[in-house]
Protein backbone atom coordinates (compact mmCIF):
# COMPACT_ATOMS: atom_id res chain seq x y z
CA UNK A 1 0.00 0.00 0.00
CA UNK A 2 2.51 2.61 -1.03
CA UNK A 3 0.02 4.38 -2.48
CA UNK A 4 -1.78 5.37 0.57
CA UNK A 5 -0.57 9.13 0.80
CA UNK A 6 -1.38 9.84 -2.50
CA UNK A 7 -4.01 12.30 -3.23
CA UNK A 8 -7.04 10.69 -5.12
CA UNK A 9 -6.89 12.84 -7.72
CA UNK A 10 -3.12 13.11 -8.12
CA UNK A 11 -1.68 13.85 -11.84
CA UNK A 12 -0.88 10.19 -11.89
CA UNK A 13 -4.36 8.97 -11.49
CA UNK A 14 -5.51 11.61 -13.82
CA UNK A 15 -3.95 10.28 -16.41
CA UNK A 16 -5.23 7.12 -15.71
CA UNK A 17 -8.13 8.17 -16.45
CA UNK A 18 -7.98 10.48 -19.42
CA UNK A 19 -5.30 8.58 -21.69
CA UNK A 20 -8.04 5.70 -22.71
CA UNK A 21 -9.81 8.80 -23.76
CA UNK A 22 -7.56 9.51 -26.55
CA UNK A 23 -3.53 8.18 -27.06
CA UNK A 24 -3.83 4.92 -25.50
CA UNK A 25 -7.50 4.46 -26.84
CA UNK A 26 -8.39 0.47 -26.34
CA UNK A 27 -10.34 0.54 -29.81
CA UNK A 28 -8.38 3.03 -31.79
CA UNK A 29 -4.95 2.67 -30.73
CA UNK A 30 -4.77 -0.40 -29.32
CA UNK A 31 -7.38 -2.13 -32.12
CA UNK A 32 -9.60 -3.84 -29.60
CA UNK A 33 -13.12 -4.89 -29.23
CA UNK A 34 -13.89 -3.75 -32.40
CA UNK A 35 -15.99 -6.93 -33.50
CA UNK A 36 -19.07 -5.21 -30.50
CA UNK A 37 -17.96 -1.86 -32.35
CA UNK A 38 -19.33 -3.26 -35.89
CA UNK A 39 -22.26 -5.08 -34.20
CA UNK A 40 -23.91 -2.63 -32.12
CA UNK A 41 -23.12 0.90 -33.46
CA UNK A 42 -26.19 0.72 -35.96
CA UNK A 43 -28.33 2.97 -33.67
CA UNK A 44 -27.39 5.36 -30.98
CA UNK A 45 -29.75 3.87 -28.19
CA UNK A 46 -28.03 0.80 -28.22
CA UNK A 47 -24.53 1.90 -28.97
CA UNK A 48 -24.82 3.49 -25.43
CA UNK A 49 -26.72 0.97 -23.72
CA UNK A 50 -23.39 -1.22 -24.76
CA UNK A 51 -20.84 1.29 -23.51
CA UNK A 52 -22.51 1.87 -20.38
CA UNK A 53 -22.77 -1.46 -19.56
CA UNK A 54 -19.36 -2.39 -20.03
CA UNK A 55 -18.70 0.56 -18.22
CA UNK A 56 -20.37 -1.28 -15.22
CA UNK A 57 -18.23 -4.45 -16.28
CA UNK A 58 -15.15 -2.71 -16.58
CA UNK A 59 -14.65 -1.35 -13.51
CA UNK A 60 -16.64 -3.53 -11.02
CA UNK A 61 -14.08 -5.53 -12.50
CA UNK A 62 -11.09 -3.75 -12.09
CA UNK A 63 -12.15 -3.19 -8.78
CA UNK A 64 -12.86 -7.16 -7.28
CA UNK A 65 -9.66 -8.50 -9.31
CA UNK A 66 -7.60 -5.63 -8.17
CA UNK A 67 -8.89 -7.01 -4.55
CA UNK A 68 -8.55 -10.37 -5.00
CA UNK A 69 -4.80 -10.13 -6.80
CA UNK A 70 -3.10 -11.36 -3.72
CA UNK A 71 -5.38 -14.28 -3.10
CA UNK A 72 -5.47 -15.54 -7.07
CA UNK A 73 -2.68 -18.40 -7.56
CA UNK A 74 -1.41 -17.27 -10.67
CA UNK A 75 -1.79 -20.69 -12.64
CA UNK A 76 -5.47 -20.63 -13.15
CA UNK A 77 -5.81 -16.57 -12.75
CA UNK A 78 -7.44 -16.43 -16.10
CA UNK A 79 -10.56 -18.61 -14.94
CA UNK A 80 -10.91 -16.46 -12.33
CA UNK A 81 -11.19 -13.46 -13.83
CA UNK A 82 -13.52 -15.25 -16.33
CA UNK A 83 -15.63 -15.75 -13.34
CA UNK A 84 -15.39 -12.60 -12.22
CA UNK A 85 -16.38 -10.87 -15.36
CA UNK A 86 -19.37 -13.60 -16.38
CA UNK A 87 -20.77 -13.26 -12.79
CA UNK A 88 -21.13 -9.73 -13.82
CA UNK A 89 -22.23 -9.47 -17.27
CA UNK A 90 -25.30 -12.18 -16.52
CA UNK A 91 -25.93 -8.99 -13.70
CA UNK A 92 -25.96 -6.96 -16.22
CA UNK A 93 -27.74 -8.95 -18.59
CA UNK A 94 -30.68 -9.18 -16.21
CA UNK A 95 -30.84 -5.61 -15.53
CA UNK A 96 -31.07 -4.89 -19.04
CA UNK A 97 -33.79 -7.60 -19.34
CA UNK A 98 -35.81 -5.67 -16.51
CA UNK A 99 -35.80 -2.08 -17.43
CA UNK A 100 -34.46 -2.18 -21.13
CA UNK A 101 -36.20 -4.92 -22.29
CA UNK A 102 -36.91 -3.97 -26.10
CA UNK A 103 -33.25 -2.57 -26.32
CA UNK A 104 -31.81 -5.82 -24.43
CA UNK A 105 -33.11 -7.37 -26.94
CA UNK A 106 -31.93 -5.92 -29.69
CA UNK A 107 -28.32 -6.05 -28.44
CA UNK A 108 -29.19 -9.65 -28.33
CA UNK A 109 -25.80 -11.76 -27.74
CA UNK A 110 -24.01 -8.98 -27.61
CA UNK A 111 -24.46 -8.34 -24.08
CA UNK A 112 -23.60 -12.05 -22.99
CA UNK A 113 -20.24 -11.52 -25.64
CA UNK A 114 -19.41 -8.86 -23.21
CA UNK A 115 -17.31 -11.34 -21.56
CA UNK A 116 -15.00 -12.00 -24.74
CA UNK A 117 -14.51 -8.93 -24.70
CA UNK A 118 -10.67 -8.21 -25.04
CA UNK A 119 -10.67 -5.03 -23.34
CA UNK A 120 -11.82 -6.00 -20.38
CA UNK A 121 -9.80 -9.06 -19.91
CA UNK A 122 -7.25 -7.03 -21.23
CA UNK A 123 -7.15 -4.52 -18.55
CA UNK A 124 -7.81 -7.26 -15.48
CA UNK A 125 -4.26 -8.90 -16.54
CA UNK A 126 -2.12 -5.69 -17.60
CA UNK A 127 -3.55 -3.97 -14.51
CA UNK A 128 -6.04 -4.71 -12.03
CA UNK A 129 -3.66 -7.90 -11.41
CA UNK A 130 -0.75 -5.38 -10.53
CA UNK A 131 -2.57 -2.25 -9.07
CA UNK A 132 -4.23 -1.10 -6.09
CA UNK A 133 -8.08 -0.77 -5.90
CA UNK A 134 -8.53 3.23 -6.42
CA UNK A 135 -6.16 2.68 -9.39
CA UNK A 136 -8.07 -0.09 -10.86
CA UNK A 137 -11.08 1.97 -10.85
CA UNK A 138 -9.82 4.49 -12.79
CA UNK A 139 -8.03 2.31 -15.08
CA UNK A 140 -11.41 0.54 -15.79
CA UNK A 141 -13.87 3.44 -16.09
CA UNK A 142 -10.65 5.50 -18.28
CA UNK A 143 -10.65 2.29 -20.81
CA UNK A 144 -14.41 1.86 -19.90
CA UNK A 145 -15.04 5.71 -21.28
CA UNK A 146 -12.70 5.84 -24.37
CA UNK A 147 -14.34 2.69 -25.66
CA UNK A 148 -17.73 3.44 -25.44
CA UNK A 149 -16.96 7.58 -26.98
CA UNK A 150 -15.57 5.84 -29.93
CA UNK A 151 -18.75 3.61 -30.01
CA UNK A 152 -21.23 6.45 -29.44
CA UNK A 153 -19.33 8.32 -32.43
CA UNK A 154 -19.53 5.66 -34.67
CA UNK A 155 -23.28 5.28 -34.05
CA UNK A 156 -24.30 8.55 -34.21
CA UNK A 157 -22.74 8.56 -37.87
CA UNK A 158 -24.32 5.44 -38.42
CA UNK A 159 -27.69 5.95 -37.58
CA UNK A 160 -27.78 9.52 -38.91
CA UNK A 161 -27.04 9.16 -42.46
CA UNK A 162 -27.90 5.05 -42.60
CA UNK A 163 -31.16 5.85 -41.29
CA UNK A 164 -31.53 9.41 -41.21
CA UNK A 165 -32.54 9.84 -37.01
CA UNK A 166 -31.33 9.79 -33.81
CA UNK A 167 -32.27 7.75 -30.79
CA UNK A 168 -35.03 7.35 -33.48
CA UNK A 169 -36.02 10.93 -34.23
CA UNK A 170 -36.45 11.83 -37.61
CA UNK A 171 -33.56 14.10 -38.20
CA UNK A 172 -33.03 14.58 -41.31
CA UNK A 173 -36.95 14.51 -42.44
CA UNK A 174 -37.96 17.20 -39.52
CA UNK A 175 -34.57 19.10 -41.75
CA UNK A 176 -36.79 18.86 -44.92
CA UNK A 177 -33.80 17.30 -46.76
CA UNK A 178 -35.83 14.65 -48.11
CA UNK A 179 -38.08 17.03 -50.01
CA UNK A 180 -34.55 17.76 -51.89
CA UNK A 181 -33.67 14.88 -53.24
CA UNK A 182 -31.66 13.65 -50.34
CA UNK A 183 -31.80 9.60 -48.95
CA UNK A 184 -30.25 7.80 -46.48
CA UNK A 185 -27.46 5.94 -47.27
CA UNK A 186 -27.93 1.96 -47.25
CA UNK A 187 -24.90 0.86 -47.20
CA UNK A 188 -23.82 3.08 -43.51
CA UNK A 189 -26.20 0.32 -41.80
CA UNK A 190 -24.11 -2.56 -43.53
CA UNK A 191 -21.06 -3.43 -40.71
CA UNK A 192 -18.39 -2.58 -43.49
CA UNK A 193 -19.09 1.14 -43.20
CA UNK A 194 -18.43 0.85 -39.43
CA UNK A 195 -14.84 -0.59 -39.65
CA UNK A 196 -14.83 2.58 -42.06
CA UNK A 197 -16.03 4.68 -39.98
CA UNK A 198 -13.54 3.20 -36.90
CA UNK A 199 -11.00 3.69 -39.83
CA UNK A 200 -11.80 7.43 -40.43
CA UNK A 201 -11.57 8.20 -36.56
CA UNK A 202 -7.56 6.70 -36.37
CA UNK A 203 -7.25 7.87 -39.38
CA UNK A 204 -7.62 11.88 -37.76
CA UNK A 205 -6.38 10.63 -34.34
CA UNK A 206 -2.78 9.64 -36.34
CA UNK A 207 -2.98 12.67 -38.09
CA UNK A 208 -2.97 14.96 -35.19
CA UNK A 209 -0.38 12.84 -33.48
CA UNK A 210 2.11 11.38 -35.36
CA UNK A 211 4.01 9.18 -32.63
CA UNK A 212 0.94 7.12 -32.86
CA UNK A 213 1.62 5.90 -36.25
CA UNK A 214 3.96 2.47 -36.29
CA UNK A 215 6.86 2.26 -38.40
CA UNK B 1 -0.26 25.84 -77.06
CA UNK B 2 2.44 29.17 -76.88
CA UNK B 3 -0.34 30.70 -75.30
CA UNK B 4 -0.89 28.53 -72.83
CA UNK B 5 2.80 28.59 -72.92
CA UNK B 6 3.24 31.85 -71.85
CA UNK B 7 0.62 32.18 -69.34
CA UNK B 8 1.92 29.63 -67.52
CA UNK B 9 5.71 31.27 -67.45
CA UNK B 10 3.70 34.74 -66.11
CA UNK B 11 1.91 33.21 -63.44
CA UNK B 12 5.02 30.57 -62.67
CA UNK B 13 6.94 33.43 -59.78
CA UNK B 14 3.84 33.20 -57.56
CA UNK B 15 3.71 29.31 -56.91
CA UNK B 16 7.76 29.21 -56.54
CA UNK B 17 9.60 29.42 -53.06
CA UNK B 18 8.57 32.53 -51.96
CA UNK B 19 5.78 33.54 -54.33
CA UNK B 20 2.53 34.68 -52.83
CA UNK B 21 0.43 31.42 -53.81
CA UNK B 22 3.79 28.77 -52.88
CA UNK B 23 1.23 26.87 -50.61
CA UNK B 24 -0.96 26.51 -54.25
CA UNK B 25 2.80 24.72 -56.24
CA UNK B 26 0.80 21.24 -56.38
CA UNK B 27 -1.86 22.99 -58.22
CA UNK B 28 0.28 24.93 -60.62
CA UNK B 29 2.21 21.71 -61.37
CA UNK B 30 -0.19 19.62 -62.04
CA UNK B 31 -1.63 22.31 -64.92
CA UNK B 32 1.39 22.89 -66.11
CA UNK B 33 2.48 18.80 -66.31
CA UNK B 34 -0.41 18.23 -67.44
CA UNK B 35 -0.34 20.27 -70.84
CA UNK B 36 3.31 20.11 -71.24
CA UNK B 37 6.07 17.02 -70.63
CA UNK B 38 7.90 18.24 -68.06
CA UNK B 39 11.86 18.60 -68.57
CA UNK B 40 13.00 16.63 -64.95
CA UNK B 41 16.03 14.96 -65.88
CA UNK B 42 17.15 12.01 -64.07
CA UNK B 43 20.18 13.34 -61.83
CA UNK B 44 21.33 10.63 -60.15
CA UNK B 45 22.52 7.05 -60.65
CA UNK B 46 21.71 5.10 -64.03
CA UNK B 47 18.01 4.86 -65.14
CA UNK B 48 15.96 4.45 -68.19
CA UNK B 49 13.76 6.65 -68.62
CA UNK B 50 10.69 5.89 -71.11
CA UNK B 51 9.75 8.63 -73.16
CA UNK B 52 6.07 9.21 -71.62
CA UNK B 53 5.43 9.50 -68.55
CA UNK B 54 2.38 8.74 -66.44
CA UNK B 55 0.38 11.53 -67.19
CA UNK B 56 0.52 10.84 -70.63
CA UNK B 57 -0.16 6.80 -70.33
CA UNK B 58 -3.06 8.33 -68.82
CA UNK B 59 -4.20 10.09 -71.34
CA UNK B 60 -3.92 6.92 -73.57
CA UNK B 61 -6.88 5.25 -71.60
CA UNK B 62 -8.92 8.06 -71.68
CA UNK B 63 -8.11 7.57 -76.11
CA UNK B 64 -9.17 3.95 -75.79
CA UNK B 65 -12.32 4.93 -73.82
CA UNK B 66 -13.72 7.25 -76.37
CA UNK B 67 -15.30 4.45 -78.50
CA UNK B 68 -17.41 3.24 -75.57
CA UNK B 69 -18.23 6.98 -74.46
CA UNK B 70 -19.31 7.80 -78.21
CA UNK B 71 -21.33 4.90 -78.08
CA UNK B 72 -22.75 5.40 -74.82
CA UNK B 73 -24.11 8.61 -75.60
CA UNK B 74 -25.88 7.14 -78.61
CA UNK B 75 -27.18 4.44 -76.93
CA UNK B 76 -28.62 6.59 -74.16
CA UNK B 77 -30.81 8.41 -76.57
CA UNK B 78 -31.28 5.32 -78.70
CA UNK B 79 -32.59 3.44 -75.63
CA UNK B 80 -34.94 6.24 -74.39
CA UNK B 81 -36.71 6.60 -77.86
CA UNK B 82 -37.04 3.12 -78.30
CA UNK B 83 -38.70 3.18 -74.81
CA UNK B 84 -41.22 5.70 -75.89
CA UNK B 85 -42.08 4.75 -79.18
CA UNK B 86 -40.22 7.64 -81.00
CA UNK B 87 -38.17 6.88 -84.16
CA UNK B 88 -35.45 9.91 -84.63
CA UNK B 89 -32.07 10.16 -86.20
CA UNK B 90 -28.52 8.63 -84.98
CA UNK B 91 -27.52 12.26 -84.97
CA UNK B 92 -30.55 13.33 -82.54
CA UNK B 93 -30.28 10.24 -80.31
CA UNK B 94 -26.46 10.96 -79.72
CA UNK B 95 -27.26 14.99 -79.35
CA UNK B 96 -29.61 13.63 -76.63
CA UNK B 97 -27.53 11.62 -75.05
CA UNK B 98 -25.02 13.69 -74.70
CA UNK B 99 -26.78 16.37 -72.61
CA UNK B 100 -27.64 13.47 -70.77
CA UNK B 101 -24.21 12.20 -69.97
CA UNK B 102 -22.10 15.49 -69.43
CA UNK B 103 -23.06 16.50 -66.10
CA UNK B 104 -22.06 12.98 -65.40
CA UNK B 105 -18.30 13.28 -66.39
CA UNK B 106 -18.49 16.89 -65.12
CA UNK B 107 -19.75 16.51 -61.71
CA UNK B 108 -17.34 13.30 -61.17
CA UNK B 109 -13.82 15.24 -62.96
CA UNK B 110 -14.73 18.62 -60.86
CA UNK B 111 -15.43 16.78 -57.20
CA UNK B 112 -12.50 14.05 -58.19
CA UNK B 113 -10.17 16.59 -59.07
CA UNK B 114 -11.13 19.26 -56.01
CA UNK B 115 -10.41 16.49 -53.48
CA UNK B 116 -7.08 15.50 -55.07
CA UNK B 117 -5.82 18.72 -55.51
CA UNK B 118 -6.86 19.47 -52.01
CA UNK B 119 -5.03 16.34 -50.63
CA UNK B 120 -2.33 17.50 -52.90
CA UNK B 121 -2.17 20.98 -51.24
CA UNK B 122 -2.72 19.52 -47.72
CA UNK B 123 0.40 17.14 -48.13
CA UNK B 124 2.35 19.03 -50.50
CA UNK B 125 2.90 16.52 -52.90
CA UNK B 126 2.36 16.42 -56.64
CA UNK B 127 -1.52 16.04 -58.04
CA UNK B 128 -1.25 12.45 -59.03
CA UNK B 129 -2.27 11.96 -62.99
CA UNK B 130 -4.64 8.62 -61.87
CA UNK B 131 -7.84 10.90 -61.61
CA UNK B 132 -7.99 11.52 -65.03
CA UNK B 133 -9.04 8.12 -66.22
CA UNK B 134 -10.90 6.96 -63.10
CA UNK B 135 -12.82 10.82 -63.52
CA UNK B 136 -14.14 9.09 -66.61
CA UNK B 137 -14.42 5.52 -65.53
CA UNK B 138 -16.84 6.32 -62.73
CA UNK B 139 -19.58 7.75 -65.30
CA UNK B 140 -19.45 4.84 -67.71
CA UNK B 141 -19.61 2.50 -65.01
CA UNK B 142 -23.00 4.19 -63.85
CA UNK B 143 -26.96 3.91 -65.17
CA UNK B 144 -27.85 7.47 -66.71
CA UNK B 145 -30.17 9.01 -64.53
CA UNK B 146 -27.74 8.36 -61.11
CA UNK B 147 -28.27 11.46 -59.20
CA UNK B 148 -26.01 13.88 -59.24
CA UNK B 149 -25.51 14.37 -55.65
CA UNK B 150 -25.11 10.77 -55.26
CA UNK B 151 -22.54 10.55 -58.17
CA UNK B 152 -20.51 13.60 -55.90
CA UNK B 153 -20.48 11.37 -52.54
CA UNK B 154 -19.12 8.41 -54.24
CA UNK B 155 -16.53 9.88 -56.12
CA UNK B 156 -15.60 11.70 -52.86
CA UNK B 157 -15.62 8.19 -50.96
CA UNK B 158 -13.64 6.37 -53.89
CA UNK B 159 -10.78 9.10 -53.92
CA UNK B 160 -10.36 9.25 -50.13
CA UNK B 161 -11.17 5.90 -49.25
CA UNK B 162 -10.31 4.07 -51.88
CA UNK B 163 -6.82 5.97 -52.68
CA UNK B 164 -5.89 8.68 -50.46
CA UNK B 165 -6.41 6.64 -47.23
CA UNK B 166 -3.28 4.83 -48.69
CA UNK B 167 -0.61 7.52 -49.94
CA UNK B 168 -2.71 8.35 -53.10
CA UNK B 169 -1.85 6.90 -56.49
CA UNK B 170 0.46 4.36 -56.87
CA UNK B 171 -1.08 3.06 -53.37
CA UNK B 172 -4.17 1.91 -53.78
CA UNK B 173 -5.54 -1.29 -52.72
CA UNK B 174 -8.87 -1.59 -54.62
CA UNK B 175 -9.68 -0.37 -57.57
CA UNK B 176 -10.99 3.40 -57.38
CA UNK B 177 -13.76 3.77 -60.07
CA UNK B 178 -14.97 0.13 -59.01
CA UNK B 179 -14.94 1.50 -55.51
CA UNK B 180 -17.25 4.46 -56.41
CA UNK B 181 -19.69 2.20 -58.12
CA UNK B 182 -19.54 -0.29 -55.26
CA UNK B 183 -20.25 2.19 -52.62
CA UNK B 184 -23.03 3.81 -54.56
CA UNK B 185 -24.65 0.11 -55.47
CA UNK B 186 -24.57 -0.71 -51.68
CA UNK B 187 -25.60 3.20 -50.32
CA UNK B 188 -29.01 2.81 -52.85
CA UNK B 189 -28.76 -0.18 -54.57
CA UNK B 190 -33.07 1.39 -55.77
CA UNK B 191 -30.72 3.72 -57.89
CA UNK B 192 -28.54 1.54 -59.29
CA UNK B 193 -29.82 -2.00 -59.94
CA UNK B 194 -33.52 -3.71 -61.11
CA UNK B 195 -34.82 -2.79 -64.25
CA UNK B 196 -36.29 0.68 -63.94
CA UNK B 197 -32.57 2.66 -64.09
CA UNK B 198 -30.97 1.69 -67.03
CA UNK B 199 -33.17 3.78 -69.25
CA UNK B 200 -33.55 8.07 -68.98
CA UNK B 201 -36.80 8.41 -67.15
CA UNK B 202 -37.66 4.98 -66.46
CA UNK B 203 -38.37 5.98 -62.88
CA UNK B 204 -40.88 8.35 -63.77
CA UNK B 205 -42.24 6.88 -66.96
CA UNK B 206 -42.61 3.29 -65.60
CA UNK B 207 -41.63 2.09 -68.98
CA UNK B 208 -39.03 -0.76 -67.92
CA UNK B 209 -36.01 -1.61 -69.34
CA UNK B 210 -34.22 -4.53 -67.72
CA UNK B 211 -31.04 -5.82 -68.86
CA UNK B 212 -30.15 -9.15 -70.05
CA UNK B 213 -28.64 -10.18 -66.58
CA UNK B 214 -31.99 -8.91 -65.00
CA UNK B 215 -33.94 -10.97 -67.39
CA UNK B 216 -31.99 -13.55 -67.02
CA UNK B 217 -31.81 -13.57 -63.78
CA UNK B 218 -35.78 -13.63 -63.64
CA UNK B 219 -35.39 -17.10 -65.16
CA UNK B 220 -36.14 -16.54 -69.00
CA UNK B 221 -34.35 -18.37 -71.57
CA UNK B 222 -31.78 -16.85 -73.25
CA UNK B 223 -33.44 -17.67 -76.30
CA UNK B 224 -36.55 -16.23 -75.35
CA UNK B 225 -34.82 -12.80 -74.59
CA UNK B 226 -35.92 -9.79 -76.40
CA UNK B 227 -32.20 -9.42 -77.61
CA UNK B 228 -30.20 -11.01 -79.99
CA UNK B 229 -26.63 -11.49 -79.99
CA UNK B 230 -26.12 -9.60 -82.65
CA UNK B 231 -27.46 -6.40 -80.19
CA UNK B 232 -25.22 -7.84 -77.96
CA UNK B 233 -22.42 -7.56 -79.49
CA UNK B 234 -23.07 -4.35 -81.23
CA UNK B 235 -24.14 -2.63 -77.41
CA UNK B 236 -28.06 -1.85 -78.29
CA UNK B 237 -29.34 -3.01 -75.12
CA UNK B 238 -30.26 -1.35 -72.10
CA UNK B 239 -27.64 -0.97 -69.41
CA UNK B 240 -24.63 1.44 -67.64
CA UNK B 241 -23.48 3.73 -69.79
CA UNK B 242 -20.09 2.54 -71.22
CA UNK B 243 -20.71 -1.06 -70.62
CA UNK B 244 -23.04 -2.21 -73.91
CA UNK B 245 -21.22 -2.37 -76.38
CA UNK B 246 -18.87 -5.14 -76.81
CA UNK B 247 -17.67 -3.72 -80.47
CA UNK B 248 -16.64 -0.38 -78.85
CA UNK B 249 -14.63 -2.08 -76.02
CA UNK B 250 -12.68 -4.05 -78.23
CA UNK B 251 -12.04 -1.07 -79.99
CA UNK B 252 -10.79 0.40 -76.94
CA UNK B 253 -8.57 -2.66 -75.85
CA UNK B 254 -7.06 -2.66 -79.33
CA UNK B 255 -5.80 0.49 -78.78
CA UNK B 256 -4.58 -0.42 -75.06
CA UNK B 257 -2.78 -3.59 -76.23
CA UNK B 258 -1.38 -2.03 -79.47
CA UNK B 259 0.26 1.23 -77.30
CA UNK B 260 1.17 -1.77 -74.44
CA UNK B 261 -0.33 0.02 -71.75
CA UNK B 262 -2.99 -2.06 -71.58
CA UNK B 263 -1.77 -6.32 -70.34
CA UNK B 264 -2.96 -8.27 -72.82
CA UNK B 265 -2.01 -11.48 -70.47
CA UNK B 266 -4.90 -10.01 -67.61
CA UNK B 267 -7.26 -9.16 -71.05
CA UNK B 268 -6.94 -12.80 -72.47
CA UNK B 269 -7.20 -14.53 -69.26
CA UNK B 270 -10.12 -12.98 -68.00
CA UNK B 271 -11.99 -14.29 -70.97
CA UNK B 272 -10.38 -17.48 -71.18
CA UNK B 273 -11.39 -17.77 -67.10
CA UNK B 274 -14.56 -16.37 -67.70
CA UNK B 275 -15.11 -19.02 -70.57
CA UNK B 276 -13.96 -22.35 -68.41
CA UNK B 277 -16.27 -21.41 -65.89
CA UNK B 278 -19.45 -20.49 -67.82
CA UNK B 279 -18.67 -23.91 -70.26
CA UNK B 280 -18.36 -25.69 -66.89
CA UNK B 281 -21.36 -24.01 -65.89
CA UNK B 282 -23.75 -25.36 -69.27
CA UNK B 283 -23.24 -28.83 -68.16
CA UNK B 284 -24.59 -28.39 -64.81
CA UNK B 285 -27.36 -26.32 -66.65
CA UNK B 286 -29.39 -25.48 -62.84
CA UNK B 287 -31.09 -22.31 -63.77
CA UNK B 288 -31.07 -19.97 -67.20
CA UNK B 289 -27.66 -18.06 -66.64
CA UNK B 290 -25.96 -21.55 -66.04
CA UNK B 291 -27.59 -22.53 -69.29
CA UNK B 292 -26.69 -19.51 -71.04
CA UNK B 293 -23.79 -20.40 -73.66
CA UNK B 294 -20.55 -19.45 -72.56
CA UNK B 295 -19.52 -17.00 -75.38
CA UNK B 296 -22.98 -15.04 -74.39
CA UNK B 297 -21.66 -14.55 -70.56
CA UNK B 298 -18.80 -13.05 -71.92
CA UNK B 299 -20.49 -10.17 -73.98
CA UNK B 300 -23.40 -9.36 -71.63
CA UNK B 301 -23.07 -7.06 -68.85
CA UNK B 302 -20.04 -5.45 -67.84
CA UNK B 303 -17.82 -8.30 -68.14
CA UNK B 304 -16.07 -7.52 -71.36
CA UNK B 305 -16.16 -3.55 -69.95
CA UNK B 306 -14.25 -4.70 -66.77
CA UNK B 307 -12.07 -6.69 -68.36
CA UNK B 308 -10.43 -4.23 -70.54
CA UNK B 309 -10.28 -1.09 -68.27
CA UNK B 310 -10.98 -1.99 -64.41
CA UNK B 311 -9.05 -5.54 -64.47
CA UNK B 312 -5.63 -4.19 -66.26
CA UNK B 313 -5.31 -1.23 -64.30
CA UNK B 314 -1.93 -1.71 -63.28
CA UNK B 315 -1.89 -0.34 -59.79
CA UNK B 316 -4.16 -2.86 -58.29
CA UNK B 317 -3.13 -5.57 -60.83
CA UNK B 318 -0.59 -8.22 -60.42
CA UNK B 319 2.67 -7.08 -61.38
CA UNK B 320 4.47 -10.13 -62.46
CA UNK B 321 3.40 -11.74 -66.11
CA UNK B 322 2.55 -15.58 -64.15
CA UNK B 323 0.68 -13.51 -61.79
CA UNK B 324 -0.77 -11.81 -64.38
CA UNK B 325 -2.80 -14.49 -65.88
CA UNK B 326 -3.82 -16.29 -62.45
CA UNK B 327 -5.01 -12.62 -61.38
CA UNK B 328 -7.29 -12.43 -64.75
CA UNK B 329 -8.05 -15.80 -64.88
CA UNK B 330 -9.41 -16.21 -61.13
CA UNK B 331 -11.27 -12.44 -62.26
CA UNK B 332 -13.25 -14.54 -65.28
CA UNK B 333 -13.82 -16.99 -62.95
CA UNK B 334 -15.85 -15.69 -59.88
CA UNK B 335 -17.31 -12.95 -62.29
CA UNK B 336 -19.16 -15.73 -63.44
CA UNK B 337 -19.64 -17.61 -60.26
CA UNK B 338 -21.34 -14.41 -58.57
CA UNK B 339 -23.49 -14.03 -61.51
CA UNK B 340 -24.64 -17.67 -61.68
CA UNK B 341 -24.93 -18.14 -57.84
CA UNK B 342 -26.15 -15.03 -56.89
CA UNK B 343 -28.76 -13.03 -59.25
CA UNK B 344 -28.90 -10.59 -56.31
CA UNK B 345 -25.75 -9.05 -57.46
CA UNK B 346 -26.21 -9.77 -61.03
CA UNK B 347 -23.10 -7.61 -61.90
CA UNK B 348 -20.69 -10.28 -60.52
CA UNK B 349 -17.83 -8.59 -62.46
CA UNK B 350 -17.51 -5.86 -60.03
CA UNK B 351 -17.47 -7.44 -56.92
CA UNK B 352 -14.81 -10.28 -58.89
CA UNK B 353 -12.57 -7.07 -59.58
CA UNK B 354 -12.56 -5.84 -56.05
CA UNK B 355 -11.97 -9.19 -54.06
CA UNK B 356 -9.13 -9.95 -57.11
CA UNK B 357 -8.25 -6.49 -56.33
CA UNK B 358 -7.24 -7.65 -52.70
CA UNK B 359 -5.25 -10.68 -54.00
CA UNK B 360 -2.94 -9.83 -56.57
CA UNK B 361 -0.33 -8.67 -53.89
CA UNK B 362 -0.78 -11.65 -52.56
CA UNK B 363 -0.67 -13.63 -56.25
CA UNK B 364 2.27 -11.99 -57.21
CA UNK B 365 4.07 -12.97 -53.46
CA UNK B 366 4.04 -16.25 -54.46
CA UNK B 367 4.98 -16.30 -58.26
CA UNK B 368 8.10 -14.64 -56.88
CA UNK B 369 9.11 -16.87 -53.86
CA UNK B 370 8.26 -19.50 -56.51
CA UNK B 371 10.26 -17.95 -58.94
CA UNK B 372 13.04 -17.67 -55.97
CA UNK B 373 13.20 -21.12 -54.72
CA UNK B 374 13.48 -22.49 -58.38
CA UNK B 375 16.65 -20.85 -58.60
CA UNK B 376 18.35 -21.78 -55.76
CA UNK B 377 17.39 -25.00 -56.25
CA UNK B 378 19.25 -24.64 -59.76
CA UNK B 379 22.14 -22.88 -58.29
CA UNK B 380 22.57 -25.78 -55.63
CA UNK B 381 21.90 -28.70 -57.93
Amino acid sequence: MSDKKEVLFSKKNRKLLTDPLNDNNPVTTQVLGICSALAITVQLKPAIVMAISVLVVMSVANVVVSLMRNLIPSRIRIIVQLVVIAALVILVDQVLKAFVYDVSKELSVFVGLIITNCIIMGRLEAFALGNGVWKSFLDGLGNAFGYGWILIAVAFFRELLGAGTLFGFPVIEKLGLYEIGYENNGMMILPPMALVTVGIIIWIQRTKNRDLIES
Amino acid sequence: MKLFKNLLNVVKPHFENGGKLEKLYPAYDAFETFLFVPNHTTNKGSHIRDAIDLKRTMFMVIVALIPCMLFGMWNVGYQYHLAIGESVSIFENFIFGFWKFLPLIIISYVVGLAVEFAFAIYRGHSVNEGYLVTGLLIPLTMPIDVPLWMLAVSVIFAVVIGKEVFGGTGMNILNPALTARAFLFFAHPIYMSGDKVWVHDAMVDGHSGSTILGELAASSNWQSLSFNPFDMMMGTIPGSVGETSFIAIMLGAVILIATGIGSWRIILSTFIGGFAMASLFNFWGANELMTTPAEIHLIIGSFAFGAVFMATDPVTGSQTNKGKYIYGFLIGVFAILIRVFNPAYPEGMMLAILLMNIFAPLVDHYVIQGNIKRRLKRANA
